[in-house]
């Protein structure tokens, strides 16, 4: 008797709704965690995923012997490479085109790479104002790993004890 | 200059007078309910925002201030796209007949013990009668809009206006029993003499009946299966883009701030301080705190601003109802409380000699 009483008391008395709406009310005066983006941005670790980028041995040469691990390992199949003999005997690439729009960002092509030339650098807002854009080629990729080398070379002195 | 102006307003005839007069009055009421219809949306966003620890919009302008302006530019400026099956006329005309009841439903309210637009002795009939029209809109655009979802939309506010007007109107009897007039003013007044006075206390179930109802009438969360976006898009405006859907919008909005001003008249006393009667002259000929403690239209706002509140924290607060959930809950639970309490009131009032509770 008195259970059922109290529980139509409780249920008359919106007892409940207004513990919800405690919460809710709590969280009005609580510290906003939003994050004004282009103004403030979150920490970033050293092994981000954002565009691609080649990268260059210190004196120069490309590091990329064409071995075509990525374009194996890549699930998304967004990497098409094409290669020949230099002049001086070794293997290069002739061709590499990343299309942006398959791409995943999974990272397994930095991963499979055995001479550390195709990396993901920290850069994720790019955009293409044409069609066709989103395949970019090995001189875009070798300009943007020449411009960020000395981010990408700390980032990887970084995770290299992880490794 | 004034004797000159008085003899320019002499030159018009009586009946042009009035008109004028009453005129100026409505435009005194509308521009800041559709100013503070604006801004509600914006106070809706950002209230919501900050009880999801977000900070809510805060860009166009200081602190965002100008996102309501920057919204109706944007919605002003796109097409309306009326569907090609869709019956034209009725189509145009259903924003319109939910947008215009809640707009006149404004002639009755007294804002000071001195100041409406009409004061009419069935006012709280002329209310009832204005608000329900409303569905009729929504029943229409979900018909005119030829769209099966639109359809659904409108079937489902309005089995569900119906079922909470009734337990509406019968919360609201039990205010007209209390206060014996369906003058708004008159009902006002019958809560003088403080906090304790008002018919919250006597009427708390009354109360509670008719702010759920007033929710679920302006269909909002947790009441808005008739929107139900995740299971029928955005109910009977689907279909409905640029203007003719931001006039739903304002109407939705506007009916919110009905459901408060009401809300406040009936059980909350009005434009009286809750300290009305209960402070010794001295104080109330202060001049700035005098002002302040005694009745006036900012204490309406004050009790209407509250309630717009609570509306908002409910919608951050709780789920969506399920259908069957908000009928069970109008027609098994509102509509037998709300009896009971009302032929309790009855019994109390004329049958034993406790009946001053109520009055």
């Amino acid at each position: 008797m008195v259970k059922t009483l109290k529980r139509y008391l409780n249920t008359f008395l919106l007892f409940e709704l207004v513990k919800g709406l405690m919460v809710t009310g709590r969280h009005l005066f609580a510290r906003k965690i939003t994050i004004q983006y282009p103004e403030e941005r979150t920490p970033m670790s050293p092994r981000f995923r954002g565009l691609h980028a080649l990268r260059r041995y210190p004196n120069g040469e490309e590091r990329c012997i064409a071995c075509k691990l990525c374009e194996a390992v890549c699930p998304a199949c967004a990497i098409t490479i094409e290669s020949e003999e230099r002049a001086d005997g070794t293997r290069r690439t002739t061709r590499y085109d990343i299309d942006l729009f398959k791409c995943i960002y999974c990272g397994f092509c930095e991963e499979s790479c055995p001479v550390d030339s195709i990396v993901e650098t920290r850069i994720f807002e790019f955009h293409f104002e044409n069609r066709g854009e989103h395949v970019i080629t090995k001189e875009q990729l070798l300009a943007v790993g020449d411009k960020y080398e000395k981010q990408l070379a700390a980032d990887r002195a970084a995770d290299a004890k992880y490794r | 200059m004034s004797k000159f102006l008085l003899g320019v307003w002499g030159w018009f005839p009586d009946w042009s007078q009035v008109l004028l007069l009453n005129l100026g009055k409505i435009f005194m009421i509308l521009v800041p309910l559709l100013l503070s219809v604006a801004y509600l949306t914006y106070a809706e966003r950002k209230i919501i925002g900050y009880m999801q620890v977000r900070i809510g919009p805060n860009r166009v302008g200081p602190k965002g201030w100008l996102q309501p302006l920057a919204d109706a530019l944007k919605l002003l400026l796109k097409e309306i796209i009326v569907p090609t099956k869709a019956s034209r006329f009725l189509f145009v005309f259903a924003p319109i007949l939910t947008f215009a009841p809640a707009i006149a439903a404004w002639a009755v309210i007294p804002f000071t013990d001195n100041l409406w637009l009409a004061n009419i002795d069935a006012g709280l009939l002329f209310i009832l009668a204005l608000t329900s029209m409303g569905v009729y809109g929504v029943i229409i655009a979900g018909w005119a809009s030829n769209s099966k979802y639109a359809f659904l939309g409108s079937m489902r506010s309005a089995a569900q206006i119906v079922a909470y007007e009734i337990a509406m109107g019968f919360a609201l009897v039990g205010v007209l029993m209390a206060a014996g007039s369906l003058n708004l003013r008159e009902i006002v007044l019958h809560q003088q003499g403080g906090l304790h006075q008002w018919y919250l206390w006597p009427l708390f179930p009354l109360f509670l009946v008719y702010l759920i109802s007033g929710v679920a009438e302006t269909n909002r969360a947790p009441f808005d299966v008739a929107e139900g976006e995740s299971e029928i898009v955005a109910g009977f405006h689907v279909e409905y883009s640029g203007m003719a859907f931001a006039i739903f919008f304002l109407a939705e909005y506007a009916n919110m701030i009905l459901i408060s001003v009401m809300c406040s008249i009936m059980f909350l006393g009005g434009w009286l301080s809750p300290l009305d009667g209960l402070l010794p002259v001295k104080i109330l000929a202060l001049p700035v705190i005098g002002t302040a403690l005694g009745g006036g239209m900012h204490w309406l706002l004050l009790k209407m601003s509250f309630i717009l509140f609570c509306f908002l924290w409910f919608r951050a607060t709780f789920p969506r109802y399920r259908y069957d959930q908000i009928m069970r809950l109008g027609w098994k639970v509102f509509i037998p409380v709300t009896l009971v309490w009302i032929g309790l009131m009855g019994a109390v009032m004329f049958l034993t000699p406790w009946g001053f509770i109520f009055h």
